[in-house]
């Protein structure tokens, strides 16, 4: 499942990122890596989706979000 | 042992990293460029216990990968500059996340201690971290801190004094990457030793893992060897394939999962979670500040407090300003004797400057109310929730920064609006930002919307001014739209942000932050501004009046004077010109002393035999009816004066408007009359507008002796506005036309100098260029869309 569908509140496993490396690395620099588990904060129609990773909020834009797979 | 120190502060962002730098170094810090690059460098020094010891406060970074300026410039001093010591800056509350960046710090080599910073945060929200336990696991020293409330910083520097002495090596830490990536780190680090690219700055086992991770600072570096590039490149091919194959995962996802899990392997033992919240504090304010209805409204409402704050908290300073600059005016009047000196003095470097400096304290507010909104964590949120709308235009969510502080909210200022871009990632995103930004309303606008408002739209004066806000975002956005599909095409960058908790803003730290962006702001005015208004006093003042010109005005001055000196009426009160020149004196005292209300300089004057007719033609002045006791032939004295009076300052006002008429502004001015016919503009409109390009307020004074009504005051213009109202020539319609031509044609000479900074020569004269047509065919609709409908028909 792409993380832009992921409904409120539900949490959800990071399985793969569908970008490239400089994203990637963003992304992993910020916590989110393969295997990371995090809930779904919120989700505001088409802008971004708020996550909780590790201890942090970390705001996605929509556009990657639908890059990520997530579990 | 030394007795300087360099020390450099690494971090992440929203680790407090700034707060602890000014909590070392106090006010003595300065700012620089990183050369060759727009990011910025911080740097003090503090003296602790005899030694000197400098910081730096290197950019904010998640990493230390190749993929952002920030993090290249971040590695690059570490590598190139060794500090003697790098202080990690680490956030106790999100302990996993921060310490991502002190593992690749470890692995760069660099000699290092941890500062554990907000351990207040951390325990209220039941995270209790052992420091000592961490120091001992993460083989680095570790002290416990609160920025905010300074605990810690003196330890820190003990701690920094004490290890930096100790001449210790620091070898590079070598971490586990599971068999597959160990290997083939073995391979290219065995490679590199033995070839002529080894360096002994860099570890070549940290040159190794970066090649795996396909850093391309790195990689291209090392190529520039072809055989050393070649066999680097079979390598990294091969674990690849391999990890795809067997894991089917890139080598970069697992190297960041085994940091991860070695990061994690640490502070489980070192970390102790109690009861875990499930909504911290910050959650639940951003449940509503953040909301989907509510959050939007609040975000204006927000802006709106903003807006009043400012303006309303700056009105007292700059009215002082004002009166400093008057002041200073009058006593360089009084020294320095009437001609070109005198008029280089007053209209062309105290009016110039002056007038830049007058927003001073309006920019000044402002800077504080964007650093609360910083420091407190609410601008990202702002960005959070705008970045869907600016998306569609072809900006991010960041630029909202940057249009805000330059005249988003009226009377910001666009020269630290094109500072404020530095945080936009992508370079396209960021050029359009910035060419976008002078097109808001910033506070050099606000004084020609005000006079052409006052002159015909008094009525509404507010849904003028809201209509105005609406049109400079409108058509900045839409313009931004234009230049993304245009010249700067490109695919929008991932928007990825984090939102830091809440915080309550220190007075210090945003003392700091307000005080940085203004004194830069003075420094550009005060150099930049003063050479430009030089020039153009200069260009407005030279060559002027011809010879020929000059003498008809004096012949009318005369012929004027003879003739109310031989007038009947006039004949009985003074026979010859020393005492006109003594009768003109008296007048200007006595009106000066009425309009001070000084009752004790006009008992000084009644004294004068030519009293009772200064006091009369006074009274005609104002429009009075003088008592009935006044003789008839007196009443005709004093009208007859008046009427020489009047007739002088209207000799004079015509001469100051030939003046200008003949100087190379008005000479520009009426050759662009050719271009800017099609608007309505004619000569008079192009040489303020010309002035407007020094500092958008100039056109107000400009107009003013163009329209040859002598000093105007650009707050209270009020007969400027009169005039335009009462002239034939001008209309609501033009009116509009010029306010929304004034919005959009060229950027202030400062800001094109902070383009030209940000970027090149190139977009600075885009810049001006793009602006300029873009000013003139909106302005050109809006003349004859008007004139469709009927309007401006005067």
């Amino acid at each position: 499942m792409v993380l832009s569908m992921v409904d409120q509140g539900q949490e959800v496993t990071l399985a793969h990122i569908d970008g490239g490396r400089g994203m990637r690395s963003r992304l992993y620099s910020m916590g989110l890596v393969p295997g990371a588990a995090f809930p779904v904060l919120s989700r505001n129609g088409a802008g971004p989706v708020m996550l909780r990773v590790k201890d942090s909020r970390l705001a996605i834009g929509r556009g990657m979000a639908q890059k990520i797979i997530v579990e | 042992m030394k007795e300087k120190i360099t020390i450099a502060l690494a971090g992440n962002p929203n680790s407090g990293k700034s707060t602890v730098f000014n909590a070392i170094t106090g006010a003595r810090q300065h700012i620089a460029n990183y050369p060759g690059v727009t990011v910025e460098k911080k740097y003090g020094t503090v003296t602790h216990k005899g030694y000197e010891i400098e910081v730096v406060d290197l950019p904010g970074t998640y990493s230390l990968t190749a993929y952002s300026l920030e993090e290249i410039v971040a590695r690059d001093f570490l590598v190139n500059e060794k500090p003697d010591l790098v202080v990690d800056i680490v956030d106790a509350s999100n302990l996993d996340r921060n310490l991502y960046l002190t593992v690749q710090l470890k692995e760069l080599g660099s000699p290092l201690i941890i500062a554990l910073n907000m351990m207040d945060a951390a325990e209220s929200r039941g995270i209790v971290v052992d420091d000592q336990l961490l120091s001992t696991l993460f083989q680095v020293p570790v002290v416990p801190m609160v920025a905010r409330s300074k605990q810690g910083i003196q330890e820190c520097l003990d701690k920094v004094i004490a290890v930096a002495g100790r001449d210790q090596e620091w070898p590079p830490a070598v971490i586990s990457y599971g068999n597959d990536i160990d290997q083939g780190l073995d391979q290219i680090e065995t490679i590199i030793k033995r070839s002529k690219a080894f360096n002994a700055r860099y570890p070549s086992r940290w040159r190794a893992l970066k090649c795996l991770e396909g850093d391309r600072q790195i990689l291209d570096f090392l190529k520039e060897d072809p055989d050393l590039g070649r066999s680097i490149e079979d390598i990294c091919q091969a674990t690849s394939k391999h990890m795809v194959d067997t894991l089917d995962e890139e080598p970069e996802s697992v190297i960041a999962g085994h940091r991860y899990g070695y990061i994690v392997g640490i502070t489980r033992k070192a970390v102790k979670r109690k009861v875990e919240l499930r909504l911290n504090l910050s959650d639940k304010i951003d449940k509503v500040l953040t909301n989907r209805i509510i959050g939007p409204l609040l975000m204006i409402a927000i802006l709106y407090v903003i807006y009043v704050f400012t303006f309303s908290a700056s009105e007292v300073p700059i009215r002082v300003f004002e009166v400093f600059f008057e002041f200073l005016k009058e006593i360089v009047s009084s020294i320095i004797p009437v001609g070109n000196l005198q008029s280089l003095i007053v209209s062309g470097i105290i009016d110039g400057v002056g007038g830049v400096l007058g927003f001073v304290p309006l920019i000044m507010f402002m800077f504080f109310a964007i650093a609360i909104m910083e420091d407190s964590g609410y601008m990202a949120r702002m960005a959070y929730m705008l970045d869907r709308v600016l998306r569609w235009f072809g900006l991010h969510g960041n630029s909202v920064i940057a249009l805000i502080v330059s005249g988003g909210i009226s009377g910001g200022c666009a020269v630290p609006g094109v500072m404020a871009t530095r945080t936009l990632k992508d370079p396209k995103e960021r050029i359009t930002t910035l060419l976008v930004v002078p097109f808001m309303n910033c506070g050099a606008k606000l004084p020609v919307y005000a006079m052409l408002i006052g002159a015909f739209f008094s009525k509404d004066k507010a849904r003028m001014m809201f209509i105005l806000t609406l049109f400079s975002w409108g058509f900045a956005l839409l313009a931004a739209k234009i230049i993304r599909s245009t010249v700067l095409k490109g695919p929008e960058t991932p928007f990825v942000m984090e939102l830091p908790p809440y915080r309550m803003p220190t007075l210090k730290g945003l003392l700091i932050h307000t005080w940085e962006r203004t004194w830069y702001y003075i420094k550009k005015a005060g150099t930049v501004i003063l050479g430009l208004s030089i020039i153009l006093w200069a260009m407005m003042t030279f060559p002027g009046l011809s010879e020929e010109q000059e003498r008809f005005f004096e012949n009318e001055r005369i012929r004027a004077t003879k003739s109310l000196l031989t007038s009947p009426e006039i004949k009985e009160w003074i026979p010859d010109g020393k005492s006109l020149m003594e009768l003109n004196g008296l007048y200007e005292s006595y009106a000066r002393a009425n309009s001070e209300e000084e009752a004790h300089m006009i008992t000084g004057l009644e004294d004068s035999p030519l009293f009772p007719l200064i006091k009369t033609t006074f009274l005609l002045n104002k429009g009075e009816v003088p008592e009935r006791q006044i003789e008839r032939h007196d009443l005709q004295a004093a009208a007859r004066y008046l009427r020489f009076r009047d007739e002088m300052t209207g000799l004079g006002d015509r001469e100051r408007q030939a003046a200008l008429k003949g100087s190379i502004a008005g000479w520009l001015g009426q050759g662009l009359e050719v271009v800017t016919r099609p608007l309505g503009f004619d000569y008079r409109i192009n040489i303020a507008l010309l002035g407007g390009f020094a500092a958008k307020e100039v056109v107000v004074s400009t107009l003013g002796t163009a329209y040859s009504i002598g000093e105007v005051d650009p707050e209270g213009s009020n007969s400027l506005s009169e005039r335009l109202r009462k002239d034939p020539g001008w209309n609501p319609l033009k009116a509009f036309t010029l306010i929304i031509f004034t919005m959009l044609y060229v950027p202030c000479f400062v800001t094109v100098i902070s383009i030209r900074r940000e970027t090149s020569w190139v977009w600075a004269g885009f810049s001006i260029g793009f602006n300029l047509v873009a000013a003139f065919l909106v302005a050109f609709i809006i003349r004859y869309a008007g004139m469709a409908l009927g309007l401006g028909v005067s």
